[in-house]
């Protein structure tokens, strides 16, 4: 090799007064020349060394009972890849166009064939379709949310979610659900103190059927309580809805939109009823709302790809999207009961598990003094992944508990997997004999896998 | 010279897949910009398929942690007689163990935090509390706690109070079975790239590491903008000469082959204490050998290649 040259330290700048991009000689550098413009709101965005122990997650070896991929091998890919090619031979010149921010028309109307399913009497004009059901929770809070203002949401939540309102710097407070979801009594508490702390609460976000993360589902009857509460308050309801279709029985839930269409917003998506990778999701607001979604819509995105919206109506057209879904509530269900057998089979006294019926996720909760957090990376050397519980709070809790999926692996790998992290549990635990309980520890960055985390 | 096939290891099963993933990218990308033709491997079942295939004329050891750095690799690497960039698998083994590597870069002279190496067992059976009083009776606080393998600060953890260290304990056991716990120097602590070339093992300019929330832990090391870097160090002459001596010295003692990096904390009494090497450094946007690179007036692609051409002139391991 050459010989490196030494900086001639004539050139070197003796006060380092400037933060440069690279290192150059005598330099001073943080790697980021732009950390001063950065907005508060990024204060979260920072590595993290828990999401960087799920990058072995997408290695085979590891049984990862932690991502959220719905499992796609169900679909009939050849009929759908010829109509795809139809799409573009026929409609290409509408299909590669732009489109209007409120959503072809056609796929409107379909999405309201699909919301009848669970009561809800919708008008294809005020569904405003949008890049999954992220990007309208990402404009249902730019609408409501300033700084500092607050909004309830389920303890735990939906990690996007909460990401969503980190992001307007919203500050989230949370409700404690029971195995029949959201405690009616808890919500009017903590809707109590707020006002009397006097908070602006905006909305409640709450994900009534088959929770993510925690598997639950919001008892029919308690519905009408939940949004008698909300009125009483003075408070809007953000409905997500992804699951709704994804009973093992079958059953489907009253949505709560059918039930207060005024003061509800409801979020839907084809993510896990067709496929994630089209990005296709929705929103149903009353009027005035769905107005404003649309110009947010445009100064996002434009408008959702129209070819992936397309894809969809047609499919939906075309297809048995319902035999479809009951295919998947098959799947599903055989893993949960791979799930749940293999949890009662190997799990150590002390833990306890939420028992979906639909969905993809069991909420599970250790025994006292174990850092579900910490343990991830004694849990990844004996090859299984979860999504620890403090992920799902903005507040600090959830370090008991994890979120275990089952959408993604085998039933085979389930059961390997739960029988490992039982294993990983054990020697957890033996740790804590030793040293006691631990409190836990802060760590930065985010807590759960990214989304294309199987 | 003719056009060489690479092929860079990287990615693996370790803690530390995600890093070692970045710095495979960041070097191939260089590589192929130096002209070399390069192959990006993960090290699965496929791997010995590849190798015995493919025959690259060299490869580069991009892993972190684990596999990839405790030697394993490097033996897989010798038995398939391809020759590699980097440490051969019994230097891998010196410098991949802690407190093998301060034991030995102590034994030939340098100062090195006074250190415990204790497995969980003994604290189970001798009960936890009592060793751990002595063991801050005889290290003062703060202390620091690291897994006695493994990189990337995982599992590292400054200990401020003797009521945290039982928590920092059960953090530091979740990567490994064994704990190293060291006496806390404050300091300027520094980086120490050394390259082999022609001449033998060269010292880079140090590069200082100055982490905004005072530690250098895994978030400050990945995220950009929450470490000031300085480089060279603003050590003085006697400092500055001390720190190059030391990373040749460990470079030499653990017998380490290609590259390295030392990482040292300069005390306020200019004492220069050894913290531990890297037989496979990070190669990262934020990592600090691509910087010392910088700083020296060469590149990771520069430099690398040539020690390609080095490791391919050498034949089999």
């Amino acid at each position: 090799m050459s010989e490196p040259q030494v900086p001639d330290s004539q050139s070197a700048e003796p006060n380092l007064p400037e933060t440069k991009p690279g290192a150059e000689p005598g330099s001073r550098t943080n790697l980021d020349p732009h950390v001063e413009r950065y907005a508060a709101r990024t204060a979260g965005m920072t590595a993290s060394e828990i999401r960087a122990l799920f990058a072995v997650a997408s290695r085979p070896e590891v049984v990862s009972l932690a991502g959220g991929m719905p499992n796609l091998a169900a679909l009939p890919l050849e009929s759908l890849s010829q109509q795809m090619s139809e799409l573009i031979a026929q409609d290409g010149l509408t299909a590669l166009q732009y489109g209007s921010a409120h959503g072809v028309p056609a796929l409107r109307e379909q999405i309201c064939e699909v919301m009848a399913m669970e009561g809800i009497t919708g008008h294809p004009d005020d569904v405003v379709v949008t890049v999954g059901s992220q990007m309208a929770l990402d404009m249902v809070t730019r609408l409501f949310c300033d700084p500092g203002d607050v909004v309830i949401a389920e303890g735990p939540s939906y990690v996007g979610a909460l990401g969503s309102f980190a992001a307007y710097q919203a500050e989230v407070v949370h409700v404690a659900m029971d195995d029949d979801g959201l405690v009616p009594e808890n919500l009017r508490t903590a809707l109590a103190e707020c006002e009397r702390a006097g908070k602006r609460v905006k909305f409640l976000y709450t994900i009534p059927n088959f929770h993510n993360p925690a598997g639950v589902t919001l008892a029919a009857e308690r519905r009408a309580e939940i949004l008698e509460i909300c009125r009483q308050y003075d408070v809007l309801v953000i409905e997500d809805n992804p699951y709704g279709l994804l009973a093992f029985d079958g059953q489907t839930y009253p949505a709560l939109r059918s039930m207060d269409p005024d003061n509800v917003v409801y979020l839907g998506s084809f993510s896990k009823t067709f496929a994630s990778g089209l990005r296709v999701g929705w929103v149903l607001a009353p009027h005035a709302v769905r107005e404003k979604l649309v110009l947010a819509s445009e100064s996002a995105t434009l408008c959702p790809p129209t070819l992936n919206q397309l894809v969809v109506s047609k499919y939906l057209a075309t297809h048995d999207w319902k035999g479809q879904i009951k295919t998947f509530r098959e799947n599903y269900r055989e893993r949960r009961d791979a799930m749940i057998g293999a949890l009662e089979q190997y799990m150590p006294e002390g833990c306890s598990w939420t028992h979906p019926e639909g969905g993809f996720y069991v909420w599970l909760t250790v025994p006292e003094g174990v850092d579900a957090k910490a343990m991830l990376a004694r849990a990844v050397t004996a090859r299984v992944a979860y999504a620890s519980g403090t992920g799902f709070y903005t507040d600090g809790l959830g370090s008991r508990q994890m979120r275990l999926s089952y959408c993604y692996p085998t039933p085979e790998r389930i059961r390997e997997g739960v029988r490992r992290l039982a294993g990983v549990l054990e020697s957890e635990m033996d740790l804590m004999r030793t040293f006691g309980s631990v409190t836990t520890r802060a760590v930065s960055g985010p807590q759960t896998p990214g989304p294309d985390t199987a | 010279m003719a056009e060489r096939t690479v092929a860079v290891l990287a990615g693996g099963l370790s803690h530390e897949r995600d890093v070692s993933l970045r710095s495979g990218r960041r070097l191939s990308v260089a590589l192929r910009d130096a002209g070399l033709t390069v192959q990006e491997w993960d090290t699965d079942a496929s791997l010995i398929g590849r190798l015995r295939e493919q025959r690259p004329d060299a490869a580069v050891v991009a892993l972190h942690g684990g596999e990839g750095e405790n030697g394993s690799v490097q033996t897989v690497l010798e038995m398939f007689g391809i020759p590699f960039v980097g440490t051969h698998s019994q230097g891998c083994r010196r410098a991949w163990d802690k407190p093998i590597a301060k034991a030995l870069v102590s034994g030939a002279g340098f100062a090195t935090p006074d250190w415990f190496v204790l497995p969980h067992s003994t604290f189970r059976e001798l009960g936890a509390q009592s060793v751990l009083d002595a063991m801050v009776e005889r290290l003062g606080l703060p202390l620091i706690l690291k897994p006695d393998q493994g990189g990337s600060a995982l599992g590292a953890q400054v200990v401020r109070d003797a009521a945290e260290l039982p928590t920092a304990m059960v953090g530091c056991f979740a990567y490994g079975d064994t704990v190293l716990a060291e006496r806390f120097i404050d300091g300027t602590e520094v980086a120490v790239t050394v390259v082999e070339g022609a001449d033998g093992p060269e010292a880079l300019p140090a590069v200082e590491i100055v982490p905004e929330n005072g530690v250098y832990d895994y978030t400050s090391r990945y995220t950009a903008g929450l470490t000031d870097f300085f480089t060279p160090a603003r050590l003085d002459a006697d400092a500055e000469k001390a720190v190059g001596e030391l990373a040749i010295g460990a470079h030499r003692t653990l017998g380490l082959r290609d590259i390295s990096r030392t990482d040292a904390i300069v005390a306020a009494d200019g004492t220069v204490h050894f913290l531990e090497v890297n037989s496979s450094p990070g190669l990262t946007e934020t990592s600090t050998v691509p910087m010392a690179l910088e700083a020296a007036g060469t590149s990771l692609g520069k430099v690398f290649d040539e020690l390609i051409g080095r490791a391919a002139g050498r034949g089999t391991a």
